[in-house]
């Protein structure tokens, strides 16, 4: 077996093949397209009247400067921005502290009670947000912090799920510079900030791409508790002009394409950190 | 004597030591999720006995339960997004499978475009997707234009007007933002998988399709009990999506309203019924629980 495989005379091509070579190339070329369609149509719409685009106009238009106009006069774009990007930026930092910590803390000072506990926190995995949000909106409210920010922030950072990742991470976490650090007379928070952070940056900086997308889409828990125009995120902003009686689609793509393109610069900047935050969670 | 004792002091005070660092490295995360994950799904169950609107709360014992199988919005609530579950999970998991192994495939040109563009609608916030997907299937969108001009269909479509297409359309979002995201689950599972076997299984003249089905799946099933499960998760909270494409009605005549759409208007729409609507919610966790263990005894049973 492990000779045939090795043996270059055999065209190890055709292994666990599907299709042919071209029907793959087309099924492939169908999916991308379809997966690439919808953004290419909004960069497209973007330049069209609202008009046209429910019309089904594909080509460009000239439109765009007049929903790019009409788009900074319905909506205070500095402060939507500033909102979106304090809440998700907060969010992120505030889960990545408080996950890696648990993730280290339960991986390296294991006892009976503590993974208890993590199996505790295991199976929130499963408990849906619909059954939380009702319990978070009345405490929400008895605390005074119905539209705030701190509000959207409480609920966020405790996230099983990306503790999980952290100690799933940790595992790979060499423990012979944790006992060389002990010997060296450092203290376990500074083994910890000083020694596993550093080493483990791109386990942070795959956490960071996750959370900050899941944090900068997030929409549902700022929904409920976002009221006011001064607090909403952008998100909260393209929601209700698309929800609009008559929506004036044009610019309401300005609003997609802003709201997209944070997404959109850090997945392509930090592409492989995206996918290894991903499956972090399945090693 | 004395040695032994010093011994077993300085063992306790290690002990010591190391149980307390261990609490203080997880107490802010024990803290944030006792408070805010914990608590509130305890709340939710006892919120559950009662009824009213507002603040005005009775004690209903189980008066919400029985209230659920008379309500009519509730009972389309369920019907849907069970709908939404049964069809939707099995299609997007077979097709995420199939490009996984297209991709999967040896001295592929452009793999990494292919994969970077399959992968691309992860990228985008449910509720902008949610908004593209509902101006490219109005009425004389640009899909129903294609459409017609391929001649797959004679006249226009009522995507967002027709309950059964406004299913269809929900079904089409879902699947196209979340393809991508299984598929690459499946990748890196299948580029883990040591092609020998692949090799031999051919050179034995077993057909491609029987390399796929007796090979390929069951190797990678702990990976699609996986993304199953979280697929079921999803499906049962769906809400940005039907929220966005429907202006927050869940229509055309609540053909697409979800449990947790139900909930959210109950909430947070009309004067709030905080007891009944947590009662829905509770039906969420329960299915999820039960089908979730399902997926699991399923996969084991087989293996």
């Amino acid at each position: 077996m492990t000779a045939v495989s090795a043996n270059p005379a055999v065209p190890a091509s055709r292994a666990g093949r599907v299709l042919p070579r071209a029907a793959t190339y087309v099924a492939l070329s169908v999916a991308a397209f379809v997966s690439v369609f919808p953004f290419i149509w909004m960069m497209i719409s973007s330049t069209n009247t609202s008009i046209d685009i429910i019309k089904g106009k594909a080509t460009f238009g000239s439109a765009f400067s007049t929903n790019v106009a009409n788009f900074f006069a319905q909506v205070d774009v500095p402060l939507v921005f500033w909102n979106s990007a304090k809440v998700a930026i907060l969010a992120t930092l505030l889960t990545i502290a408080v996950s890696s910590l648990a993730g280290y803390g339960f991986e390296m000072f294991r006892s009976r009670m503590r993974d208890r506990i993590y199996s505790l926190v295991l199976l929130t995995l499963m408990v849906p947000f619909a059954a939380l949000m009702i319990p978070l909106f009345m405490m929400m409210g008895k605390a005074g912090l119905i539209n705030t920010h701190i509000a959207i922030l409480l609920p966020t950072v405790a996230s099983a799920f990306i503790i999980f990742y952290f100690r799933q991470a940790t595992k790979a976490f060499p423990t012979e510079l944790r006992d060389a650090a002990k010997v060296d007379g450092l203290k376990e928070w500074q083994i910890f900030l000083y020694i596993y952070v550093p080493v483990m940056r791109s386990t942070y900086a795959a956490a960071f791409v996750i959370v900050f997308m899941m944090n900068w889409n997030n929409y549902l828990w700022p929904l409920i508790v976002l009221q006011s125009n001064d607090t909403k995120t952008i998100t909260l902003v393209v929601s209700s002009l698309a929800s609009a009686y008559y929506p004036d689609f044009g610019v309401v793509m300005i609003g997609t394409i802003l709201a997209t393109l944070p997404t959109l610069l850090v997945f392509f900047v930090m592409q492989r950190q995206f996918v290894a935050g991903m499956l972090g969670s399945v090693k | 004597m004395a040695h032994a004792k010093t011994g077993g002091a300085r063992t306790r005070g290690l002990k010591r030591y190391y149980d307390v660092n261990g609490w203080l490295f997880i107490a802010p995360a024990i803290g944030l999720i006792g408070l805010f994950l914990i608590y509130p799904i305890f709340r939710s169950l006892y919120l559950s006995f009662f009824s009213g609107r507002g603040m005005m709360m009775k004690f209903a014992g189980f008066g919400n339960i029985t209230r659920l199988s008379g309500d009519p919005v509730f009972l389309k609530a369920l019907t849907n997004t069970t709908i939404f579950f049964v069809v939707q999970v099995p299609i997007m998991i077979v097709l995420a499978l199939m490009l996984a192994s297209l991709l999967n495939t040896d001295r592929l040109k452009f793999a990494g475009v292919f994969r970077t563009a399959i992968f691309l609608p992860c990228v985008a916030s449910l509720v902008a997707y949610s908004i593209l997907f509902k101006s490219m299937f109005s009425i004389d969108g640009i899909i129903n234009q294609a459409l017609l001009a391929v001649g797959i269909i004679g006249s226009p479509i009522g995507w967002l007007t027709e309950p059964f297409w406004a299913k269809v359309l929900v079904i089409l979002a879902i699947t196209w933002r979340w393809t991508g995201y299984n598929m690459i689950f499946y990748l890196a599972a299948l580029q883990n998988i040591d092609r020998s076997i692949y090799e031999a299984a051919r050179i034995d003249g077993v057909p491609a399709w029987a390399r796929f089905v007796h090979l390929t799946i069951p190797m990678l099933k702990p990976v699609i009990l996986f993304t199953t499960i979280i697929s079921t998760i999803g499906t049962f909270q769906l809400f940005d999506e039907v929220y966005n494409l429907t202006e927050g009605k869940g229509g055309p005549a609540d053909a697409t309203i979800t449990l947790s759409l139900y909930i959210y208007n109950l909430t947070f729409r009309y004067m709030p019924s905080f007891g009944y609507a947590a009662t829905i919610s509770y039906v969420i966790v329960v299915m999820v629980a039960v089908l979730s263990f399902l997926q699991f005894y399923v996969a084991r049973e087989r293996s």
